[in-house]
């Protein structure tokens, strides 16, 4: 009897589990199947066209890629050094004291919604952008465009990023930095010390922040400009893969143009997974060196692998 | 994802287990009743296949933005004399309007782009338009230092929006505005980033007047733009013109009006520099000849004081509709919308229609069962 | 020697005090975007807010009330699909953490993680939308559970690990089965915890837009059934957010107000709960 119950309760659990996988499985097949349309039609040659043309049928996802990738690198080049300063100030720098506060608000910014954050960027920051362009010469001095995503989602993505390195450089051996500064290191060198440690987990870290920019929609399509056009200048109006979907997927009339949106899904899907997961891996791998490097008192559930 | 850093220290299996175990189931308790309570469906309320006379009716629609503001003034207003019929509208685009029409996931559409006949073939039945109301699209402007009327014909606008023209000092803007003193900036255009009827009927007019919009853009609800910024709806376009020194946009006159943005005159067929208003707009159906199945296009139309970018709007509705009961309630609104509705229209600033068409309509009306 | 470690002192100070910048720079927007939600949300906040629904357009007045009842009916839908799914499999994830059927659910819960809220509404379109041809509440509450599900698997599934082996061996010496020592004994000691995490999940998930873009689609009217389409704080407040209209603006940021609050309310009682067992084990 305690073994059919025993099996019940496994199966039970099991079936339950067996539904994220399916769901999982299930958004991938979807969104394959919903997109066979464009794949068969364009191949390879969606990912290099640049045209986007509901009217001819003639689609192309470059500038969607361009716009999402040099969205996401731009706000990583500013985030990334604020964040990891953040995370540094809280776990080594800052009095004792302060820390819990600072963590919070930290946090705090990674609850504000994103169409909080989208209605701040209409209302705030693309006139504040404007502001610069004209200060800068830009004409036409828009306000929306690639200026004014990229730091809203730098903004974004900050509170992410400098959690897992503040996770990171906790799980730093303290034997590291008490080995530094026996040799004599300042404050700065066993600091740097810690990071060369934790550089991989850091890295994953980092990446946590990409994927996140990467799928960002409501904030970046309000303060982009949603104009599909491919150009290196920040004053430009562009178009992100997520800004896309959400603007003209409710409108696409015909089939092909709707499996060409959801092929356009279909990537980010697949561009996020991918950096996400590589991301966990990094900060795995790193917290497993932690561990295994200097023998801890008590070790606690140890961080599963992925 | 934020990381969450959770730490449970030991727990001692005594008092605390228990308490906590009380406390909260307690708590979890509370939270399943609060959201079983809240996600009680009112039955009485909404339910999909209700008769009408057993409680309120839901009639989902989507469309257009271009009537949006008449629309949702209709909705209202019908409302307090029917209060069981409740017609959600979501302007959220004439090509959205056509794609959840055709996916049926909503009961009527409405577009100011008629659909094509390639549409009207794909779709899951046969669907009728019904012209609304009369509008007019207008090139609304923010140029500093200039508050008063621009002079526009088709040939600029043309090229402004295919980035030929670039300053507004260009000469052929200046051209047609001797005496204005137009800067030398920049000109920021403005489309719809959504599939739009606006777009179609300014597409429409200014294909008729330029080949090379004609060929390089074309006419459609969703184009692809040259030049420029998009925005969502009506309402984007002209909240960004509205907010972007130097930014031209293409909206329905009432977005204007409701705004206070300045808004540009059109040179017609005829030579004359006309604006947007009841008469011009009234004046530009007049010549129509009307077909049976009301897809007509009126811009670039003849006579004096014709506007020519001005259109109809439809309402689009399955000539077979599944649910008899919403089928018969829509035919009813229509009915009331073309008779009593038509008194709402001059002050949000659309044309009532042509008696002719009306009765027309009325007619059509009836081949819907 | 002393001029070399006076260089590098100075150094450590110039970086120590750019750390300190970075956490200045970084609130600085925090503070400018509660500021101005406060500011102009706060302010347009009045009984009608509350009460009324949106009027036609062009007209002033009028609230978001069936917004506000939206929201809530959809995390509400939005918890009832998540939580038991969720729970359960981070049960199944913690009591057989090795088999390979286990590790294939962990990589899939972690997929599922990373997966942008706009293409979870793409899904839920396809399956929950187009077969029944109608938006409906049930479609956008169930594409917001579907955000949920990873973090209540994973906060369950690490929690029920921290669970002191010693509370499952008594139970299990004392002949009760698989099933009910874990729901006797391991998951009531770890409930806080769990609860926080679901708190924590209803917080991120309170605050989406895309995926209600396409599955609840919107409402003008106070609607509670879940097979119609339901209005929504985040919908609404992006509708109002990209019109011309001032009226609407400032309804938008006393939308933003109240979704702001709303989650710190969600996130402060994930943290009470967390601060409560931490006193209760002091004790």
């Amino acid at each position: 009897m305690k073994r059919s119950d025993d099996r019940s309760f496994r199966i039970g659990t099991g079936a339950f589990a067996a539904l994220v996988l399916l769901i999982v499985a299930g958004i991938a097949f979807e969104l394959t199947r919903q997109s066979t349309l464009s794949i068969t039609k364009f191949g390879l040659k969606f990912w290099t066209t640049k045209v986007w043309d509901p009217v001819s049928g003639d689609f192309g996802a470059l500038p969607f890629i361009w716009g999402t990738l040099y969205s996401a690198i731009l706000a990583l080049l500013i985030a990334t050094p604020i964040a990891l300063g953040i995370a540094i100030f809280i776990s080594e720098l800052s009095p004792r004291v302060l820390r819990q506060p600072l963590a919070y608000l930290t946090e705090l910014l990674a609850a504000i919604p994103s169409i909080v954050y989208g209605l701040w960027g209409i209302f705030v920051l693309v006139p504040i952008v404007r502001k610069i362009e004209i200060a800068m010469g830009a004409k036409p001095a828009l306000g929306v465009g690639m200026m004014a995503a990229a730091l809203i989602l730098a903004v974004m993505v900050i509170p992410f990023t400098s959690s897992v390195a503040r996770e990171i450089l906790k799980n730093v051996p303290a034997t590291q930095r008490e080995a530094a500064y026996a040799l004599g290191a300042t404050r700065w060198e066993a600091i740097k010390v810690a990071i060369g440690f934790g550089r991989t987990g850091i890295i994953g870290a980092v990446m946590l922040g990409f994927g996140r920019a990467l799928g960002e929609t409501m904030a970046v399509t309000m303060v982009i400009g949603n104009s599909p056009q491919i150009s290196a200048s920040l004053f430009k109006p562009q178009y992100t893969m997520a800004a896309v979907i959400a603007n003209e997927f409710t409108e696409a009339a015909d089939e092909l143009y709707l499996h060409a949106l959801i092929e356009i899904g279909l990537l980010l899907f697949i561009i996020t997974v991918g950096v996400n997961l590589l991301s966990r891996l990094l900060i795995w791998s790193t917290k497993r060196r932690a561990i295994t490097t200097v023998v801890m008192p008590m070790v606690s559930a140890e961080e599963v692998p992925a | 994802m934020a990381s969450l850093r959770i730490y449970i220290p030991c727990i001692r299996t005594s008092d605390a287990v228990r308490t906590l175990r009380g406390m909260k189931l307690k708590s979890l308790l509370i939270l399943v009743s609060i959201a079983l309570a809240a996600c009680q469906p009112s039955e009485t309320k909404t339910s999909s296949s209700a008769p009408a006379n057993n409680g309120p009716i839901t009639i989902n629609g989507a469309g257009a933005t271009f009537p949006n503001p008449i629309y949702s003034k209709w909705f209202d207003e019908y409302q307090k004399s029917h209060p069981d019929i409740r017609i959600n509208y979501q302007s959220i685009g004439s090509g959205g309007g056509i794609k959840q029409l055709s996916a049926q996931t909503v009961f009527f559409g409405a577009s100011d782009g008629p659909m094509t006949d390639a549409q009207l073939q794909s779709a899951p039945g046969a669907i009728l338009h019904f012209p609304t109301v009369l509008g007019g699209v207008v090139p609304v402007y923010n140029v500093t230092g200039v508050t008063q009327a621009l002079r526009f014909n088709g040939a600029v606008l043309a090229d402004i929006y295919l980035g030929k023209i670039t300053k507004w000092n260009d000469a052929a803007i200046a051209a047609l505005n001797p005496g204005v003193k137009l800067p030398a900036d920049d000109i920021a255009v403005v489309h719809r980033s959504d599939g739009s009827g606006t777009t179609y009927i300014w597409c429409d007019f200014l294909s008729k007047v330029s080949q090379d919009y004609k060929q390089k853009i074309g006419v459609s609800t969703s184009v692809n733009w040259p030049a420029g910024v998009g925005a969502k709806g009506n309402e984007g376009v002209s909240g960004l013109v509205r907010q972007t020194p130097g930014a031209i946009g293409y909206v329905e006159l009432i977005y204007a009006l409701q705004n206070k943005m300045p808004y540009g005159s059109v040179q017609n067929k005829a030579g004359q520099f006309v604006t947007a208003s009841l008469d011009s707009v009234t004046a530009a159906a007049a010549g129509a000849e009307m077909p049976d199945d009301f897809r007509v296009s009126i811009t670039n139309a003849d006579g004096a004081n014709a506007y020519p970018i001005a259109s109809f709007t439809w309402l689009l509705l399955y000539q077979h509709p599944k649910d008899v009961a919403r089928g018969k309630a829509m035919v009813d609104f229509l009915k009331w919308a073309l008779t009593d509705g038509q008194k709402f229209a001059p002050s949000l600033g659309y044309a009532p229609l042509p008696q002719p068409v009306i009765a027309k309509e009325m007619q059509a009306l009836g081949k819907i069962q | 020697m002393t001029a070399n470690l006076r260089r590098r002192k100075v150094y450590s100070g110039l970086f120590e005090a750019l750390c300190a910048l970075a956490v200045i720079v970084a609130l600085i927007p925090l503070a400018m975007i509660l500021f101005y939600v406060v500011k102009e949300g706060f302010g347009a906040l009045n009984v009608d807010f509350f009460t009324h629904m949106p009027k036609p357009v062009g007209e002033s007045g009028g609230g978001m009330a069936n917004a506000i009842a939206g929201t809530f009916i959809l995390i509400c839908i939005a918890a009832a699909f998540a939580v038991p799914v969720g729970c359960l499999c981070g049960i199944h994830l913690s009591e057989y953490p090795g088999t390979k059927f286990s590790s294939i659910v962990r990589f899939s819960a972690d997929v599922l993680n990373g997966v942008p809220s706009i293409v979870v509404g793409i899904f839920a379109y396809g399956i929950l939308v187009l077969p029944v041809k109608r938006f409906s509440a049930i479609a956008g509450g169930v594409a917001l559970g579907l955000l949920m599900i990873p973090i209540v698997v994973r906060t369950t599934e690490e929690l029920l690990r921290l669970v002191p082996g010693g509370l499952r061996e008594g139970a299990l010496a004392l002949g009760a089965t698989r099933g009910r020592a874990v729901f006797s004994v391991i998951v009531p000691a770890a409930l806080p915890g769990i609860l926080t995490g679901i708190l924590v999940a209803l917080a991120r998930v309170a605050g989406e837009t895309a995926p209600l873009l396409f599955t609840a689609f919107n409402n003008r009217f106070w609607s509670t059934s879940l097979t119609q389409p339901i209005a929504s704080l985040t919908v609404q407040v992006f509708t109002y957010a990209i019109s011309p209209y001032d009226d609407w603006h400032r309804q938008a940021w006393a939308g933003a107000f109240l979704l702001v609050m709303m989650i710190l309310a969600l996130s402060i009682l994930a943290r009470l709960a967390v601060r409560r067992l931490e006193r209760m084990n002091r004790s």
